[in-house]
């Protein structure tokens, strides 16, 4: 028994790279509180993924293996994982800020009777009372949280955690068993983005765009051949979300993604709050924008003050001619 | 049938809230309003009422300042059928205190469907309303793109990473919606003219909803960000490649 789980997040027997940084996060907070961690998985057939879990330095792996869970759904993966906190006795559950992780892991809370920190950037300990900064008022304010019961439940930024790697060794298994039961949802289906890309809250590089590309076909003109150098993930504001312009999965910000790549290059981006909040942690920040004012320049390492139609193709033929 | 919706009264999301010299809010100069993801949630109810064949009572809930009242109103105005307001400062509620009184509301209300915003764009908890699900042991459809009601069968696609997910569930069920749901309607005059006649119920949460105020999260305090070093402007294309090869070394 350890005091901390990872709730981990699998579909199709794959786990979800933003459970690696969940588990930094549970590393993080057991050398706070000096003990170890587990990590529970659930889902249908998910004896691979169980295994491949196992590498990570966790005490024991608990899996619920359980028909009712070959698709995600919030109330049924909301059971299945509180038996497994339940089995392994642990005061503190941590989970990655991802949609799954954002729809379910509240229901976990509730069902522990505990506290729940979100999208948690920082945990520190004062004074034997641990602390969980969070983003707040879009990114102005940082606010840190203290969690009065005696389960603590958090869900944490992939960008503040390292992505975990497999250590070897092996944990030890333990099946548990949820019986699932008032689940009254069902899982249809997912109209997937189809992507040779990687995803964009990996990227080492993220290429964005906004409504200053003036149409949705620049994104391929345009701003693809600069991302395609690069092999970059492409990002998007709001507005162009909104307008149709590119899929919803592609905004980056307060509501939508938070990024944090290598390079972060912006361009016809007017840079609005809720912009910088999902962006404003990359290494290095590119913007291109034909206004001097534009606020994205106060966040740019580098800001070029141009006609991105012109700026653009002649960056991306000078970078593919080094 | 009845569907309820939240409309949380929060800062406006373009003003910048600074810090007074002992860490709290400064919120002398700021503007409030409702939270963008409510303004939808109300939009979607009305949308849902006027679209069906039967009445449709749409119930509209805040819990907050007296202040909040005003946010309550603008959803009776946007169309709203009746007004809730539960009293508390809002400095001593937490998320999980927002849905056991919600859960309260629906215990007495018998709603069929609730939909709420999926985040309160001030703390961006992202959680009262699975909170309230799983107190209901009703199912949830967070991040709502489009919602079909067909019999009790809501049928709803999701934004989720990846793309875009449908669901089935069967009455009652919690909706949070996300901002491709629909594009709010503004409050027309007559609208704002006829709310102020709508019923508006105050209730206190511990006479009327009988709820332990206790807070199972609590602000300890508040910081503002390190701020990024202002970078530099660059002439032209040739040397923004230069700095990020040779000075950035990003690529
Ligand atoms: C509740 C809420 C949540 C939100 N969440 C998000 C979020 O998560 N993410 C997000 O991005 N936004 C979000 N927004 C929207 C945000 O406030 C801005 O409206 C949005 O980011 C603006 O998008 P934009 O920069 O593409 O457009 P604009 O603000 O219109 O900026 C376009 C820019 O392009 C420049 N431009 C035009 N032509 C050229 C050219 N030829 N060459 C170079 N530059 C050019 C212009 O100078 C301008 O700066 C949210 C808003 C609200 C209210
Ligand atoms: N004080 C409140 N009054 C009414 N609705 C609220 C309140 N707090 C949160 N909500 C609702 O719950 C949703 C999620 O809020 P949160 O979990 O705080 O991000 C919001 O979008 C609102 O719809």
């Amino acid at each position: 028994m350890s005091d901390i789980i990872v709730l981990a997040e699998q579909q199709n027997g794959k786990l979800a790279n933003a459970s690696r940084n969940a588990i930094t996060a549970a590393k993080a907070l057991a050398a706070l509180t000096g003990g170890g961690f587990d990590i529970a998985v659930a889902g249908h057939g998910i004896g691979d993924v169980a295994g491949a879990l196992g590498g990570y330095g966790a005490a024991t792996v608990y899996t619920v293996d359980d028909a009712a869970l070959a698709h995600y759904t919030a109330q049924a993966y909301a059971q299945a994982f509180s038996a497994a906190v339940e089995a392994s006795g642990a005061t503190f559950v941590v989970a990655a800020a991802t949609s799954i992780g954002k729809d379910c892991t509240p229901r976990v809370a509730a069902r522990l009777d505990a506290g729940m920190a979100s999208d948690v950037i920082k945990i520190e300990k004062e004074g034997g009372t641990v602390l969980y900064s969070r983003e707040i008022y879009s990114g102005n304010l940082i606010g840190r949280m203290k969690i009065n019961t005696d389960i603590q439940v958090l869900t944490v930024r992939g960008t503040e955690f390292a992505m975990a790697e497999a250590s070897g060794g092996a944990s030890a298994t333990q099946a548990v068993s949820a019986s699932i039961e008032g689940v009254r949802m069902t899982y249809v289906g997912l109209d997937a983005v189809e992507s040779d890309r990687p995803a964009l809250t990996e990227a080492s590089v993220v290429v964005s765009g906004g409504r200053g590309l003036k149409e949705p076909e620049n994104f391929q003109k345009v701003l693809e051949p600069l991302a395609d150098h690069f092999n970059a993930a492409i990002g998007a504001t709001r507005a162009v979300v909104d307008a149709g312009w590119v899929p919803n999965d592609w905004q980056v910000g307060q509501t939508g993604k938070v990024v944090a790549p290598n390079l972060y290059i912006a361009m016809g981006i007017s840079g609005a709050i809720q912009h910088l909040a999902g962006m404003k942690g990359s290494k290095t920040i590119v913007a291109i924008n034909k206004d001097p004012e534009a606020p994205i320049f106060s966040v740019a390492d580098y800001g070029l003050v141009a006609d991105l139609f012109e700026a653009v193709p002649e960056l991306t033929s000078k970078l593919k001619a080094r | 049938m009845k569907i309820l919706v939240t409309a949380k009264r929060v800062i406006d999301p373009y003003s910048k809230p600074s810090l007074t010299s002992d860490g709290r809010i400064d919120d002398d100069d700021l503007d409030f309003k409702m939270n963008p993801f409510c303004e939808i949630a109300v939009e979607e109810a009305l949308r849902i009422a006027e679209g069906a064949d039967d009445d449709v009572e749409v119930v509209a809930v805040a819990i907050g300042s007296d202040e909040a009242t005003k946010e309550v109103r603008t959803a009776l105005a946007m169309g709203a059928h009746r007004g809730i307001l539960v009293e508390m400062d809002e400095e001593e509620l937490d998320s999980d205190l927002v849905a056991k009184m919600l859960q309260k509301i629906v215990a007495d209300e018998a709603p069929d469907l609730v939909i709420m915003g999926k985040q309160a764009v001030d703390g961006d908890s992202n959680q009262v309303a699975q909170l309230l699900a799983e107190y209901l042991g009703w199912p949830q459809a967070t991040f709502a793109y489009k919602v079909a009601l067909e019999g009790d069968t809501l049928t709803v696609q999701r934004e989720v990473d990846g793309g875009v997910e449908t669901v089935t569930m069967s009455l009652p069920a919690v909706v949070t919606t996300d901002l491709r749901l629909n594009e709010p309607r503004y409050a027309s005059l007559p609208g704002i003219m006829k709310a102020k006649r709508k019923p508006l119920a105050t209730l206190d949460p511990e006479d009327d909803l009988e709820i332990d105020l206790d807070l199972k999260v609590e602000l300890v305090d508040l910081a503002k960000p390190a701020e990024r070093q202002a970078g530099v402007k660059v002439p032209d294309v040739d040397t923004l490649i230069d700095k990020l090869a040779n000075e950035a070394k990003a690529i």
